[in-house]
């Protein structure tokens, strides 16, 4: 099958990939792009570990073409990042040990991030819901939600400022 | 890591290109919107087109109009059905059902149409090439035989979309549109009993759009059995639709099982019995039990036949009795 | 302490967060090939012929291996070596490998799969334990390595005097107990990246928890001198006990790179992961226990058979093991345990979280709450009474150093109202206008109790060596670098041996380096199982430190004109008890040091204390010092659909002095979430002759929605065998998960489920059984005649719990 020239935008970087359309963004991701933040748990949709942003939506990229999202901001783990400084979310997972093995940690975080740049103050069932998606076998999910509830509520303290 | 398998990858403009686009392949193609449940399918080689039309990019598939009832695109992802506040009011199952599939990832990917026109399943079938080969084809994929139900002349995966029984049990029409020219039918009539021939449309038919009528009262609800609370697809699905008379009877009901066959199973006794009387516990009673007759699930799905069976009962007493309230 | 003790985070989750921790799937090198493995499709045959031709042919394609190019036998214990890293006469499970490729691409190397033709000659598959009893179904192994026909492993041993505690029993109670199989199902797939210098070094990274062992199986299939052969584990996606074998798939990646010349990555399918499995052992049990009228254990016959799967793995063990720990809890005075490991063509079975102990622990405890419910005991009341005294030995010899668990027992009682609200009903519960409906959801609290250890007191193959080993060196700019073994699989392990560090040289955690788990740079340390690696290692670190510590002391005494006696390492400073005035940096004693010393570099080594009994087997089951859990749950039961909802657990346990209590509730929530999963839903289960449906949408695992949520209680024994004071919490917590959250539904509706997963159509079959007027339960009526061996009989130690004759 025939390679493609295409241009993803990600972590607000234009790259001008030269790929199969079959390929996945997962793979795109990894191995065109060398960013191997983005994790693979079964590549069918069934674990949530290849979870990215596309205008700040969780979607998976196991199952999702670059062919598709051309024009669209693609955020991964390693866009989170505002150059030095970490998110907050990435500041409390590692801080309340959300964050056992990390393999399901770029997903995580990125599945709570969508959420609470849309929901001010969500209860811990809502992040609950949000990352209902999001498997981990190491935590319990226990601190991962205590991490998320931390940032919201730092949040919400700054916005009532 | 499991790969999908090589294709050509085409955009078209407008619906009618992408109909004359499918008409150009013919047996090589397929649509694709969300690929949710299109791409791990070919990922474990249950399909391997070599031409894929997708959909995603086709703006007039998408939205929702409120005018007469209302219009779903069948391009609108779950995630939008489920958060549509018009929906939510007064077409509640299917908000409910919108809501419940999957997970948060898969919605936002996932399409309504997608969802109606979801490949039927089943734990023979579903799963990766090497191993389907050590287990022996089945039917519905390179093989002969019904593994669940071997000397049956016909394929038995199940139906598995949340969203079928609820737009069947709202009176929701589709619209196919092909190289033909376009036609609306009941969103029934887009379903057949049988694992492999599962659609009541040609493969060329582009499903467009879901009406539902205006929902002048009708009470609606939609139940999901399945073991975990996220990812899990139906083993047991109840779409329940009621309008209720001022005093209190029953004027139209309409209660549709999922998960339970090949299609969704229509109840139409327990509708019969219910139309005229008032939501009593007797009148619940009868119905769940005329429900709970004709479903024959298989054991071809998470847990058992037997308990799913069961339960076809004890939710439809359920989902009426949330109706009832 | 400045720095044990405190909420700190793991020094390695800053790479996690930022995607820049490299799993082994991350990993490139130049002109890497890529690999694929062709797999059974037959559970048992043998091999007639294996046609590679076609394969070798595809464009691409670089090389195509089998059975003949690594005939060499291994497997983890050295009286389990058969295991093959292709198959070559026989497969023995749908999944076993059998051919495999490197090419240039991963999509070039499947489809070359599809090019090796394989022949086979079917035999008669075994798939389950009676069939695997049955003596007329072909054997899976030759008897070099099974006892006897498809039994792997027998095992009878008996302490004490049976009989007489029997008779002395007020009552007894025999049931049988079914606990299924499940697996780890860590979130990263197991891969691997090898390669092979021109001079002959060969370097694998793989996603290991055991490097060590890894080394040693490469050394030996691949016919390399160890000296040659370096291993590093890379940061691991979660391991559980799953990747704790030495693996085929490395195996195979080491050896194509030796043929290739090039770098080969290999990475598993999610399924492929199912087919390596080495997961948690389906075990039927029969349990016969006497107690007095007032609870007192009198007597315990244990019996467990264990469906092994294709090959032994760690399974001897897990034999041992299914017996070893019944005693370390409660005060039994005789006890028998006949064990049995049974070989089946699934994939093999090995050491999963609690490794062998989850099962028998599923079985003791609810057999206790039967027995408690029958006397009319309060069931947590009743275990204090019996619980072992410290420092005591149990019947098989095993050494009870601290046990926490009357105080685990007390926190979770406290905290769950368990006792009070053990009989309360469930009128009040409902908020719907349909009375009917909300009446059928029953509430109940259940309460049980394990114990696990910390870390094994053998290590798996025999030797005199240190099973941990740590080298220290301090740097002239004031760095710590820590070098060991050890493999952090997320419980924070790396991080342990930089607070250690920290703490003994009174400096910033960020001030210390730890660099692990590479066998070329790092001293041995045998792995992350048997939740050993914070005893071991951490003990090891302190001896390295200590005379580092001395010198540096030394040194600043010169300088400060002070004995060495009256120094100390405090906030980054050397600091004088007498004199204020006097006080160093620590980088400049560092300096000064370096200057008196030469180059400064500590060595430490631990060797668990010997404690094996005078019996065969008796090395399984020996630890340092033994964890101790207590566990409330309360679930809510649908009593129309039969679905169970854990709504809550509160969990107390006993690991000792917590280093960092962050990283320790940590465990314990995952050993909940765990414990949860198995108890409700994960399984293993075949059907056909292969596993029914292996990938992560059927193996049902929690999700975020499905996990109660969980009060932990950390109850801090200062055990004298761990550093600072620590024991393990890795997998103790797992244990009475599962059987409190069978002893909650008995309180919540009246009924037994005696095995695993406690599904919703179970709980609708006990009721039915209920209403009908029959025992209201579900599990094994039956326990096969199996052929154990006459028990070796031994002696219990002098301070094991006695038995007051008061009959006749």
């Amino acid at each position: 099958m025939m390679k493609q020239v295409l241009h993803l935008r990600v972590n607000g970087q234009t790259h001008e990939l030269y790929i199969e359309p079959h390929k996945t963004l997962l793979e795109a991701l990894r191995e065109d792009l060398d960013l191997t933040g983005t994790k693979h748990g079964c590549e069918l949709g069934e674990c949530g570990a290849c979870t990215v942003l596309v205008d700040g939506t969780p979607i998976l990229a196991c199952l999702a073409l670059p062919i598709e999202l051309q024009g669209r901001e693609i955020t991964t783990v390693e866009g989170m990042a505002h150059g030095a400084e970490l998110h907050p979310l990435q500041r409390s997972f590692a801080e309340l040990n959300a964050a056992q093995c990390g393999y399901c940690t770029a997903g995580m975080m990125l599945s709570a991030k969508a959420l609470l740049d849309h929901e001010k103050n969500p209860t811990r069932e809502q992040i609950r819901d949000a990352l209902a998606g999001n498997l981990c076998r190491c935590t319990g999910y226990e601190k991962i939600l205590d991490a998320v509830e931390r940032v919201a509520s730092e949040q919400s303290t700054v916005e009532s400022k | 890591m499991l790969r999908l398998p090589p294709f050509t990858y085409h955009v078209p403009r407008s619906i009618d290109d992408a109909v004359n686009l499918y008409a150009q392949y013919g047996a090589d193609a397929m649509f694709v919107a969300g690929g949710t449940d299109l791409y791990p399918n070919m990922k474990r080689r249950q399909f391997e087109p070599k031409v894929l039309i997708g959909l995603n990019a086709l703006t007039e598939l998408r939205g929702i109009t409120n005018d007469n009832g209302i219009t779903l695109r069948a391009g609108t992802s779950l995630a939008q059905i489920s958060a549509h506040p018009i929906l939510q009011s007064q077409y509640a199952a299917l908000a409910i059902a919108a809501q419940l599939v999957s997970t948060p990832q898969l919605r936002a990917m996932g399409t309504l149409g997608g969802n109606l026109c979801l490949d039927t399943r089943c734990n023979y079938y579903d799963q990766e090439f090497w191993w389907r080969k050590a287990l022996g084809f089945c039917m519905k994929k390179d093989g002969e035989i019904c593994m669940v139900a071997p000397g049956s002349p016909r394929c038995w995966a199940v139906s598995s979309t949340d969203c079928a029984p609820v737009v069947i049990a709202l009176d929701g029409r589709v619209r196919l549109v092909s190289p033909r020219g376009e036609r609306v039918i009941a969103a029934t009539d887009l379903y057949r009993d049988d694992g492999i021939e599962y659609l009541g449309k040609a493969r060329d038919e582009l499903l467009t759009e879901i009406i539902l009528p205006p929902a002048d009262g009708v009470k609606s609800v939609y139940l999901k059995l399945r073991r975990r609370d996220s990812f899990d697809f139906p083993i047991l699905g109840v779409a329940a639709a009621l309008r209720f008379a001022p005093n209190g009877e029953i004027e139209t009901a309409r209660l549709v099982l999922g998960g339970v066959g090949s299609r969704p199973l229509e109840c139409i006794e327990s509708a019969r019995l219910m139309i005229g009387q008032k939501l009593s516990r007797d009148v619940i009673d009868a119905a769940a039990e005329a429900a709970w007759k004709p479903a024959r699930p298989l054991d071809n799905t998470d847990s058992t036949h037997g308990y799913r069976k069961k339960m076809a009962r004890v939710y439809v007493t359920r989902a009426l009795e949330t109706l009832a309230e | 302490m400045s720095t044990i003790g405190n909420r700190l985070a793991k020094i390695d989750s800053w790479d996690k967060v930022i995607g820049a921790a490299k799993y082994a799937d991350d990993m490139r090198l130049p002109r890497m090939l890529h690999a694929r493995i062709l797999r059974s499709t037959m559970p048992h045959a043998r091999i007639v012929s294996i046609d590679t031709h076609d394969a070798e042919q595809l464009p691409g394609v670089v090389a195509v291996i089998t059975g003949r190019d690594v005939p060499i036998e291994y497997g983890i214990l050295p009286s389990s070596q058969d295991e093959e890293a292709l198959c070559v006469d026989k497969v023995r499970f749908v999944g076993d490998p059998v051919a495999a490729v490197a090419a240039l691409d991963v999509e070039t190397a499947e489809r070359a799969l599809e090019l090796i033709h394989v022949e086979y000659e079917p035999l008669t598959p075994v798939m389950s334990i009676p069939e695997a009893l049955d003596e007329t179904r072909d054997a899976l192994h030759s008897a070099a390595h099974a006892d006897h026909h498809n039994i792997h492993k027998m095992v009878a041993l008996e302490f004490g005097d049976l009989d007489a505690g029997f008779a002395e029993a007020d009552y007894i109670l025999e049931e049988n107990y079914f606990y299924q199989g499940n697996t780890h199902l860590a979130l990263e797939e197991h891969a691997a990246l090898a390669s092979f210098s021109p001079d002959g070094h060969l370097t694998l990274w793989s996603s290991t928890q055991t490097p060590h062992y890894v080394h040693r199986a490469l050394a030996k299939t691949l016919e390399l001198p160890a000296s040659r052969i370096r291993v590093v584990a890379a940061a691991i996606g979660g391991g559980f006990g799953g990747k704790t074998d030495p693996f085929s798939h490395e195996i195979v990646a080491c050896k194509l790179a030796m043929l290739t010349g090039r770098p080969v990555k290999i990475n598993l399918t999610r399924e492929e992961v199912f087919y390596c499995h080495r997961g948690r052992h389906p075990v039927l049990m029969w349990v016969k226990m006497g107690v007095r009228n007032d609870g007192e254990p009198t007597a315990l016959h244990f019996r467990t058979i264990l469906d092994g799967g294709a090959y032994g793995s760690y399974g001897v063990a897990s034999t041992y093991y299914t017996g070893a720990l019944q005693t370390v809890t409660y005060k039994i005075p005789a006890y028998k345990f006949e064990g049995m490991r049974l070989f089946t063509n699934k994939p093999p079975c090995g050491p999963k979280r609690g490794h062998g102990t989850p099962q028998p622990r599923f079985a003791l405890e609810i057999h206790l709450d039967k027995i408690a419910r029958h006397l009319n005991l309060d069931p947590a009341a009743y275990r204090k009474r019996f619980i072992v005294d410290d420092n005591t030995k149990t019947v098989n010899h095993l050494t009870i150093t601290t046990c926490g668990l009357s105080e685990c027992i007390d926190q979770v009682v406290a905290a769950s109202g368990f006792g009070n609200k053990a009989r309360e009903t469930n009128h009040e519960r409902s908020q719907s206008k349909i009375e009917n409906r909300k009446s059928k959801i029953k509430t109940g609290l259940g309460l049980a109790c394990g114990s696990y250890l910390s870390g094994a007191g053998l290590p798996i193959y025999w030797n005199q060596m240190p099973h941990s080993g740590v080298i220290v060196k301090v740097d002239r700019g004031g760095g710590v670098a820590v070098f060991c073994g050890s493999t952090d699989i997320g419980q924070g392990s790396t991080s342990l041996l930089a607070y250690i560090a920290a703490e003994e040289f009174g400096i910033d955690v960020r001030d210390v380096r730890v660099i692990t788990a590479d066998t070329d740079l790092t001293p041995v340390d045998l792995g992350s199982y048997s939740s050993r690696v914070t005893v071991m290692t951490g003990n090891a670190c302190i001896q390295a430190v200590r005379p580092l510590k001395q010198k540096i002391l030394d040194a600043a005494a010169e300088k400060l004109l002070v004995p060495a006696e009256s120094l100390s390492f405090k906030d980054g400073e050397i600091i004088c008890e007498d004199d204020d005035a006097r006080r160093l940096k620590w980088v400049d004693a560092v300096v000064l040091a370096e200057a008196k010393f030469g180059t400064l570099s500590g060595t430490g080594s631990y060797k668990p204390p010997k404690r094996a009994g005078p019996y065969k087997g008796s090395g399984v089951g020996i630890t340092p010092s033994y964890s101790y859990a207590a566990c409330v749950a309360q679930v809510s039961v649908d009593t129309e659909t039969g679905e169970v909802k854990v709504e809550k657990i509160w969990l107390a346990h006993d690991g000792g002095r917590a280093l960092n209590p962050i990283l320790v509730e940590g465990q314990v929530e995952g050993s909940v979430y765990m414990g949860v999963g198995e108890a409700l839903m994960e399984e293993m289960t075949y059907r056909g002759g292969l596993h029914k449906a292996p990938s992560l949408l059927d193996y049902k695992s929690l999700t975020m929605r499905d996990m109660p949520s969980v009060e932990t209680f950390l109850v801090e024994t200062n055990d004298p065998e761990g550093p600072f004071g620590a024991k393990e919490a890795g997998q103790g917590p797992l244990l009475p998960v599962p059987p409190a959250i069978a002893n909650a539904i008995y309180d919540a509706i009246g009924v037994r489920i005696d095995e695993t997963p406690i599904t919703p159509d179970k709980i609708l079959k006990a009721l039915e059984e209920k209403d009908k007027g029959r025992a209201p339960r579900v599990g094994p009526k039956n326990f096969p005649n199996a052929p154990y061996p006459e028990p070796i009989h031994v002696e219990p130690p002098e301070d094991a719990p006695r038995l007051e004759k008061k009959k006749g």
